[in-house]
């Protein structure tokens, strides 16, 4: 890193990128992996996850992790965010609810309104 | 005897009674009761579903039952083989999770649950490493500290010790070699802010330190991080191998002729080694034992050095302070503890886990509003506050600000930011005990008052809680006390008095009645507590005879029962299981 503007630019590809336009990505989705999540099955969560991607052929997802966002007790968590749309958080996304969600809200585009953590008031 | 089929039987249920007596008599009449085995559990699960029962090996739950579809179940699954499909369970759909209201403010968590760890560039497209930058390109290092003396940031370890400081004792040192350290080695019992800090946002704390290092003029750093933390300490390495990739750690960063490199060293897990001097020698490949101070590490520290060393927090608020400017900071909190602090919520409130909060929030916001209220709408008791060596805080200061001064004047300490909350139900002398017997452990030994001072307390303690407590022992506690903190190096003695102290200045009634009356007024001393059967709200039922683990309760069928004492070991289960409540503890 030389400069300033080396991270700028570094910056605004990675924004960029999260915008997901123009590289054949159609949705995101974020599985929560800190020490919380992995404990409570993020692992199985996220291999589950690639598992039902692979197996109904979907390919314009991409899968990435983060790290505990303050909710421990609704671990597993996954966020998934479709286009342009609000990004949505689930609670308590175990090994066997995840074909559900990814054929409800990936493949349908209808939330899965049950499992979602409200927005704080 | 080989059962071809098992019932498991909640008996949480107020008619679960009636329902195994329908459940055993049916069977009889069919002739099954050699074929198929009711086992008795305290609960299945959910309460709602109450009475319940579920029979394997199909593993069928069935909810809501009434003695007739007891017998419905037994004729139709157990005589049969066909399931009764409209009693059984049925996923009901889940209401909203709520997420829970807050008066969190994030600068410290801001991006964790945001970013992808793993990917530097996340952490770059939300301004990451532009503090960095314009230290490196546009600051001095004094306006680098004035910026952190503006700011009022003060040590996140738990001493509060005024960050920029230190810095500038540092900074003001000659040295060939300097260095800054991360402590990592966040070992409190329940403690979890930095372990998140770093398996979520290790960027934010590099960038910290190596501002750090170019205002004291170090071009190398350690992190400190306990091995039990396998997660964070590879989410550290990758971050810090994408960080010389990037020439964010190297030479010449930013074109300014900084270097600056990080190697991670990894802690065996004695709880001492926290400490800044234990740290060090810890590093050095020494015993992890504290030394005296001074020198301070600011002097001489690792390889007699001039060092810094802050705590993972306080390095991690450092980019935000350069990129908002120190005002910005000091508008949260109070007069002298300014910024925000994170809290591992413990103990029993609704919603424990890690939060954030301006300093100045009241003891009983954080409870009440962060906290979700004490679990089971019981009533709040204290809160101990800073980990294994802080003070327990009792109800009268519910509405005390949570500060650095405040909590030192009611005997506590703000420590890495333990927050363990106690209801009713908690026995203070044996919450006490727990954390002395913890701090007995832990000490390395160096310091003869912590090293003996502290078994003899526990000694003390455990002899109070088994009932062989005797006039004096709460003096000579507080004796023992005043000697170990005095004569102490390092704050684990200087603090291991703390829950003691604090639990007799608050709760001295509670040792009395363990001393004098032999009495527990929480019911948690199992030497202290009797249990025993109501005559007149007895059955006779003989289900807490058949679930006692040392067959200590005698009675016949529908005879009162009678617990002898002499051999019971006070676990509970008959209290648990008894369908009309009539064991109670004295």
């Amino acid at each position: 890193m030389k400069s300033l503007e080396e991270l700028q630019k570094i910056k605004e590809r990675a924004l960029q990128r999260r915008k997901l336009s123009g590289e054949g990505t159609r949705a995101r989705i974020i599985v929560a992996m800190g020490t919380c999540g992995i404990a409570a099955g993020a692992r199985d969560t996220m291999a589950a996850i690639l598992k039902t991607l692979e197996e109904k052929k979907i390919t314009d997802v991409t899968v990435t992790q983060t790290g505990c966002m303050g909710l421990c007790e609704y671990e597993p968590i996954v966020q998934v965010k479709v286009g342009e749309e609000d990004l949505i958080t689930y609670g308590h996304i175990d090994v066997n609810r995840v074909p559900e969600l990814i054929e409800k809200h990936l493949i349908g585009g209808e939330p899965m309104e049950a499992w979602i953590i409200q927005p704080s008031s | 005897m080989v059962y071809r089929a098992h019932v498991l039987l909640s008996s949480a249920a107020e008619q679960s009674g009636e329902i195994e007596q329908a459940l055993l008599d049916s069977l009889y009449n069919l002739n099954l009761q050699d074929e198929v085995q009711v086992l008795e559990v305290a609960t299945l699960g959910n309460p709602r579903l109450e009475p319940q029962i579920v029979v394997y090996p199909e593993g069928i739950q069935y909810v809501k039952l009434t003695p007739e579809n007891v017998q419905h179940i037994v004729e139709e699954h157990l005589y049969k083989g066909r399931l009764v499909e409209d009693l059984m369970y049925v996923e009901e759909p889940v209401e909203p999770l709520p997420a829970p209201s807050t008066k969190e403010i994030r600068v410290v968590l801001r991006n964790i649950g945001k970013i992808d760890p793993l990917n530097i560039e996340d952490y770059i497209a939300e301004n990451g490493y532009q503090a960095l930058a314009k230290a490196l390109t546009e600051m001095t290092p004094e306006e680098v500290m004035e910026e952190m003396k503006i700011s009022g940031l003060r040590g996140r370890g738990g001493a509060g010790f005024p960050t920029w400081l230190k810095w500038s004792f540092a900074q003001r040192a000659s040295g060939d070699a300097k260095y800054v350290i991360c402590n990592g080695d966040e070992g409190d019992p329940g403690a979890f802010m930095n372990r998140r800090v770093l398996e979520g946002d290790p960027h934010s704390v590099i960038e910290g330190m190596a501002i750090a290092a170019y205002v004291i003029g170090a071009e190398k750093g350690y992190f400190y991080v306990r091995a039990e933390y396998p997660i964070a300490i590879n989410t550290l390495r990758v971050a810090i191998e994408q960080a010389r990739e990037y020439g964010l750690l190297g030479e010449n960063i930013f074109g300014s002729g900084f270097d600056f490199d990080i190697e991670i060293r990894m802690g065996a897990g004695a709880f001492v080694c926290g400490e800044e001097t234990a740290l060090m020698h810890s590093i050095e490949g020494k015993r992890g034992m504290p030394r005296t101070r001074p020198p301070f590490p600011a002097q001489s520290g690792l390889w007699q050095k001039p060092t810094n060393i802050n705590n993972v927090e306080s390095y991690a608020n450092v980019p935000q302070i350069l990129l908002k400017g120190g005002e910005w900071f000091a508008s949260m909190g109070t007069e002298k503890s300014k910024g925000t602090k994170t809290f591992a919520i413990a103990g029993k409130v609704k919603r424990t886990g890690l939060v954030e909060v301006p300093l100045g929030i009241t003891i009983r916001e954080i409870v009440y509003d962060v906290g979700g209220g004490i679990l089971n709408d019981k009533k709040f008791k204290a809160v101990q506050t800073g980990g294994p060596m802080g003070g327990c805080i009792p109800e009268q200061y519910l509405d005390m600000p949570v500060d650095y001064e405040t909590l030192g004047k009611v005997g506590s300490i703000m420590g890495s930011g333990g927050f363990v909350v106690m209801d009713e139900e908690t026995c203070m002398v044996d919450i006490a005990r727990f954390f002395m017997e913890f701090v007995q452990d832990e000490s390395c030994g160096k310091c003869v008052p912590c090293r003996v001072g502290t078994r003899r307390m526990l000694e003390i303690l455990t002899d109070i809680c088994e009932g062989r407590g005797k006039p004096g022992d709460i003096e000579r506690l507080e004796e023992l006390g005043e000697y170990i903190r005095k004569g102490s190096l390092c704050g684990l003695g200087q603090g291991a008095p703390n829950p003691v102290l604090s639990t007799i200045k608050y709760f001295r009634d509670e040792y009395e009645a363990h001393i004098y009356d032999k009495q527990c007024p929480a019911k948690v001393c199992r030497k202290l507590i009797e249990y025993k059967i109501d005559p007149d709200t007895c059955i006779g039922c003989t289900r807490c005879a058949r679930n006692c683990p040392v067959n200590c309760i005698s009675g016949e069928a529908k005879e009162v029962h009678v617990i002898n004492p002499d051999v019971c070991i006070r676990c509970g289960i008959c209290s648990q299981v008894c369908p009309v409540d009539a064991v109670h503890i004295y």
